[in-house]
Formats: structure tokens, sequence, C-alpha cells
């Protein structure tokens, strides 16, 4: 086994488990912790990916700024009441059946992926390139410039969507 | 062997450091430092004082609405980066484009500024 393969099935054992953490924890800061936990494993995937930017953008906004958000809400809300855990709900039972469909769905996904992606592998060149902040920039600004923009609408939304939902009186 | 992961090196090692030095200085300040357990000394107090209530309170953060937004623009100056790296070779081309970029989140901090968003709730 590869150094990668090695290091994939650390991240990946690390990732359920800190992602049971989240779910199973009683102490909701606890569950907020494990969630940062997993978000810094889910990047050491990305970095096995060679997502190199996606890795680092996922430690400096996911475990950064929305975790800050999430601790937020947990001090905001009274989390005194630890009513039963499992109870099952409308809702949960919705959630549980959503859960199946999107596990499923990526079971069939996997199914359909070829072993090795075509072209590009071979090209050592390229791969040097591949995921990293330059050549993210170089696509991103020329080839990929109108969907760039429409981000910047997306966010306009959003931050209108934020006031409107966090600061009902105004 | 030069692979993507080879300048990941010192960040594993920097984690590794960090990680070991959190598990052992705790592990032999507990196993070496003297020991003297007494009522008064495991008791909880907070700056000296008695604890007054629990700690799993409500707690009113007054400015959430400026975390929220700050999400928002932590996802504009992520756009940044991979502009910068390649400001030079992007050009005027590339300042325009980054120009009609941040001026649609100029219209979008008016706005909550005339909003009083960024204003502190009483």
């Amino acid at each position: 086994m590869s150094i990668e393969q090695v290091l994939f099935y650390v991240f990946a054992v690390a990732i359920v488990a800190s992602a049971s953490a989240v779910v199973f924890l009683r102490n909701p800061v606890g569950s907020a912790m494990s969630l940062v936990a997993c978000f810094f494993f889910l990047a050491g995937v990305y970095v096995l990916l060679w997502a190199h930017t996606i890795a680092a953008l996922q430690v400096l906004v996911y475990a950064g700024a929305i975790m800050v958000l999430f601790l937020f809400v947990i001090m905001l809300l009274s989390l005194t009441d630890t009513g039963p855990l499992v109870q099952l709900t409308p809702s949960r039972a919705a959630g549980a059946l959503a859960a199946v469909a999107v596990f499923s769905a990526l079971i069939v996904a996997l199914k359909k992926l070829p072993d090795v992606a075509p072209g590009w592998t071979a090209d050592p060149s390229q791969v040097a390139r591949f995921g990293t902040i330059q050549y993210l920039g170089e696509v991103l600004y020329t080839k990929w410039l109108f969907p760039f923009e429409a981000v910047s609408l997306l966010l306009l939304v959003a931050i209108v969507g934020a006031v409107v939902v966090a600061k009902p009186r105004i | 062997m030069e692979t993507p992961l080879t300048p990941y090196l010192p960040i594993a090692l920097v984690l590794l450091i960090a990680g070991g030095m959190a598990v052992i200085i705790p592990f032999f300040t507990g196993l070496l430092g003297p020991k003297s357990v007494n009522p008064v000394k495991s008791s909880t107090f907070e700056g000296g004082n008695i604890v007054v209530g629990s700690t799993r309170q409500r707690f009113a953060v007054k400015f959430y609405v400026v975390a929220l937004l700050f999400i928002v623009f932590d996802v504009e100056a992520v756009f940044l980066y991979p502009w910068a790296v390649n400001f030079k070779a992007l050009g005027w081309f590339g300042y325009a484009t980054m120009l009609v970029f941040a001026s649609t989140l100029v219209v979008a901090l008016i706005y909550i500024w005339k909003k009083g968003a960024l204003s502190w709730e009483s």
C-alpha cells in the first residue's frame, strides 16, 4: 500500500469517528468540536485528491467561520432540554429516509465511475499544477468568468437573505 | 520521491509536534507534578469568586448578525486569493473582473449598513 492509501484510510476512519461523535455526544459544544475535527480530516482527504485549494478553504471557511456561527447558535439556544434521544417523529423518519436515499445514490454514482480518470493522469506537468491556487486563478478569471461574477450576485442574495431572516424588525 | 504530497510534510510535522505537545505536557504534569487534593481546591471557581448558576445558559450573542454576514464576506475573501496569486498575469482585465465582483459586494455592504444590521442591538 502506498503512503496515500494509508493516509486515506487514517483520514476515512477519523472522519467516520468524528462524524459519529457529532451525532452521539450529549454535550452540544462537544458535538461542535467534533465537527471541527471532522472538517480537518476532510481537508486531509481533499489533499489526497490533490485539491489543494479546496483543502485550504475547507479549513479557512468551514473550520473557521462557519463553526463560529455554529457555536453562536449553541450559545443563543437554550440547550438544557435533554429529552429522549431516540424518538421517532415524522421529520426524523423523513431525515433518515433522505440519508438512505443520498447514500444509495452515492453508491450508484461510485459504481459508474471509471477506475482511472482518463487522459490527464499520464501528464506529470499537469499533475504538479492540478488543484493549486495558481491554476485555479488562471481558469477562474478567464474561462469561468461568468460563473465567477454570478457568485457575487449569489453572495448579495445571501446577505439580503441573512438580514431579512435575522433582523425581522427592519 | 516527489509527489504532490511532499509540500505537506512541514504541515504534518507541525501538526504532529503541536498534537504531541498537547498530549505529552498534561500527561507528564499529571504524572510528575505534586498533588494535594482538598475540598476547597477541588471546588469550582471563576476568577476567585464562587460560581453563580450553571454554565449551560442562554447567552445573548448580540453580534450574531455580524458573524452571519462575516461568513459571506469570508467567501468573498476566498475569491481574492487565486486572483492575487495571478494578479500580474491577469493584468488590467483581471483587475476589471475583480472590480465588478467587489462592487456587487459593496452594494451589499451599503445595504446592510443602511439597514442598521451592523449596529448594536439593545
